[in-house]
């Protein structure tokens, strides 16, 4: 055998490993990617669902804005007051009081007490349901399809229809406001957990149409605007809507609504 | 001769026994008129009467409300009962007048005066035209008046009337082509004397021999009038399709008919235009087919616009046992009703009752892929990928794809073996695309 030979090749093969070894170190060196730690940190505390709740694409993105100072550090809502805590230790701030909110749907016609004008059978999408004349087999035109349109976009499991009308799990509901974006009624709303008294009504029609559509809908009476000592309930159009930041929850508009739909959660 | 017709298109059962034997009837209201003040595209109408208003027949009573929009009239004389929002066949609530009907249908002045409209300039036809609130009366209830000004009246060099008819089970057009042909043609002669270069064509599907060969015979020594027959298939009356069965010319959504040197106009519509000129009539009827296995005499009747589809079902002898479902309009592009209380409004061609055997009601399984929604498509387009993009509701694919040059034919969905919702689906995606745009605009 020749040794030389043997000798040679792995002293040229070293000395060509050398020279690459040197370039990939220099070429690392000189277009080395900076990254910003604290991005990092704060990335490897958020979720990780990209559920876009927060309005950013993705954690990746809230991450990138919350290390540049472009989002509050309590801005993933999925993650709420613990991961908030985590990321204001990163960022050295204040994590600030998180409030936890959920979302809420303001219809409560269910199978008993809405009425229905025909049966629908076409996609089983509320969407779709509500593009075509009719909009679907409940005679409300503003309430719960109860098709399950929010139940498909819900990530965490926190939104289920039932009996026909979309009831929110507050445990597991994070507030991430997919439901709200797709609902086409928009009957879905973020608030905060510790509302205390809620209007369970949408419609826009007057008092005699509402009732022959719904036994628990609003029917625009405004009693409750004039039974609230803190001017917290105004009627947006024919519906009464409860301010949270007024309401302090002493329930007399609950009392009085004779149509029984403003209701403690 | 080869048929003229286009590329495309299904052949659906087209049902049209039920009632084309049976000539038209009268029908005088008997209830309540209820007059919506949106029966047409464009801007809707501001009402120009008051509750306790008491009104004439032939009266106009809300106004067109731009220049895209009609004048509403008074198909009776009577009281002005209340101006609330009433159902509409289409599903949506509008803002309606409410006439109690006095029964003496007391006529405004001049009601019904005999014109010459040779002796009319072409500025008065239309004023008369625009007075009258004609609509498009096929369903899509175009403004007639904005039809008749295009922006070159010399480049139109055709004048369609619509006599395909072939929505299934719609029978109004063949039975007016039949027993009111003077009216047609002439109406169709006031069309012509706008456009100095057009020649005016009578395209008829050819499941309609009879019509065809009537006014074959009547048009016989018109010069520039014709007859064209269509094949019969659906949906030959669409405006696109209609248009390139009789020129070849093509145009899609982002063009109107005139682009092409077109002016197309249903049967009844070009009546109205007779009406309106020759008799100062205004659009205050229209022919309605009653129709279906689900009714017991089905029947085409002329009805004072406003008359509740209630009153109809009565007059065609009532439902029978059983009736599933009950669409304003034919089973293709109809409109399923989940009352009957709405009223006759200027685009509500029929009423169709179906039992249950006729009821399409199946269940939907996977796209196989077999492409027979791409043949069916009148417009060309990809029905299957467009909707992969409407199940995503993936506006940008959707749009891409050309989905908004889908008319909702219902095409696709009759000829998917799978039988997929594709027309509903690409109804929800083509709102939320106009929806986006309009949001766009407004920012």
């Amino acid at each position: 055998m020749d040794v030389v030979a043997i000798i040679l090749t792995a002293i040229v093969v070293g000395v060509v490993g050398l020279i690459v070894g040197l370039l990939l170190v220099t070429a690392g060196e000189k277009f080395k990617v900076e990254v910003d730690e604290k991005e990092v940190a704060v990335r490897a505390e958020l979720p990780g669902n990209n559920c876009g709740g927060c309005g950013f694409p993705g954690c990746d993105g809230l991450a990138a804005a919350i290390a540049k100072g472009e989002a509050p550090v309590n801005g993933c809502p999925v993650g709420g007051a613990p991961v908030a805590e985590k990321i204001a230790a990163i960022m050295g701030q204040d994590a600030g009081a998180a409030v936890k909110k959920v979302a809420y749907v303001h219809c409560s016609g269910n199978c008993d007490v809405a009425k229905t004008k025909g049966e629908y059978y076409g996609i089983q999408d509320c969407r779709a349901a509500k593009a075509i004349p009719g909009g679907g087999s409940k005679a409300c035109a503003f309430g719960c399809k109860g098709l399950g349109t929010c139940v498909k976009a819900c990530q965490f499991d926190a939104i289920h229809i039932v009996n026909g009308v979309a009831v929110v799990d507050r445990n597991k509901c994070v507030a991430c406001g997919k439901c709200a974006s797709v609902c086409p009624n928009n009957l879905i709303d973020i608030i905060p957990d510790d509302a205390k008294y809620m209007v369970s009504c949408s419609s826009q029609e007057k008092g005699k149409p509402v009732k022959e559509a719904c036994e628990v809908g609003c029917i625009g009476c405004t009693l409750c605007t004039r039974q609230c000592e803190f001017g917290a309930i105004s009627m947006k159009g024919n519906v009464a809507v409860i301010d949270g930041e007024k309401c302090t929850g002493c329930g007399k508009c609950a009392e009085k609504c004779p149509a029984k739909i403003i209701r403690e959660r | 001769m080869k048929l003229a017709t286009f590329r495309g298109g299904v052949h659906p059962y087209d049902g049209k026994e039920f009632s084309k034997d049976k000539p038209i009837k009268k029908y005088m209201p008997k209830g309540t008129m209820v007059y919506p003040v949106s029966q047409h595209i464009g801007a809707p109408a501001v009402p120009v009467v008051k509750k306790n208003d008491e009104v004439l027949m032939g009266q106009i009573i809300a106004e067109a409300g731009g220049f895209v929009s009609s004048n509403i009239i008074s198909s009776v004389s009577g009281k002005v009962k209340a101006v609330e929002p009433r159902l509409l066949p289409s599903g949506a609530k509008v803002n309606s007048i409410i006439i109690e009907n006095d029964g003496n249908y007391t006529p405004v002045e001049g009601l019904g005066q005999k014109r010459d409209y040779t002796k009319m300039s072409k500025q008065e036809i239309i004023d008369a035209v625009k007075a009258a609130g004609i609509v498009g009366l096929g369903g899509a209830g175009f403004p007639t008046h904005v039809k008749l000004m295009p922006k070159d009246p010399n480049a139109i060099d055709y004048v369609i009337v619509n006599g395909a008819e072939c929505e299934p089970y719609l029978t109004s057009d063949y039975r007016a082509m039949l027993e009111m042909p003077e009216r047609l043609i002439e109406g169709l002669k006031i069309m012509l004397s706008l456009f100095d270069n057009a020649k005016g064509v009578i395209a008829i599907e050819n499941n309609k021999p009879e019509a065809i060969a009537k006014l074959t015979e009547m048009v016989a020594n018109e010069e520039k009038i014709e007859v064209c027959p269509c094949q019969t298939k659906y949906p030959q009356g669409g405006e696109r399709n209609l248009i390139y069965a009789v020129t070849g010319r093509k145009i899609n959504s982002k063009k109107l008919p005139a682009d092409a040197g077109c002016i197309v106009d249903n049967v009844d519509t070009v009546v109205a235009i007779q009406m309106a000129i020759s008799e100062s009539t205004p659009l205050m009827r229209r022919i309605f087919t009653v129709t279906g296995a689900g009714i017991n005499e089905p029947g085409n009747f002329e009805v004072k616009i406003g008359t509740s589809y209630a009153e109809l079902i009565e007059e065609a002898g009532g439902l029978k046992e059983g009736v599933q479902k009950v669409i304003s309009g034919g089973p293709m592009m109809g409109f399923a009703l989940s009352t009957l209380d709405v009223p006759v409004v200027k685009t509500s061609s029929a009423m169709t009752c179906m039992l249950e055997d006729e009821v399409a009601r199946y269940k939907e399984s996977p796209c196989i892929r077999c492409g027979r929604c791409i043949h069916a498509c009148p417009s060309h387009l990809v029905p299957q990928m467009m909707m992969d993009a409407a199940e995503k509701v993936d506006l940008e694919v959707f749009q891409a794809l050309n989905g908004m040059e889908c008319y909702e034919c219902g095409s696709c969905t009759y000829a998917c073996p799978a039988h997929r919702p594709l027309t509903q689906a690409f109804k929800q995606m083509r709102q939320a695309v106009m929806a986006e745009r309009r949001k766009q605009q407004q920012k």
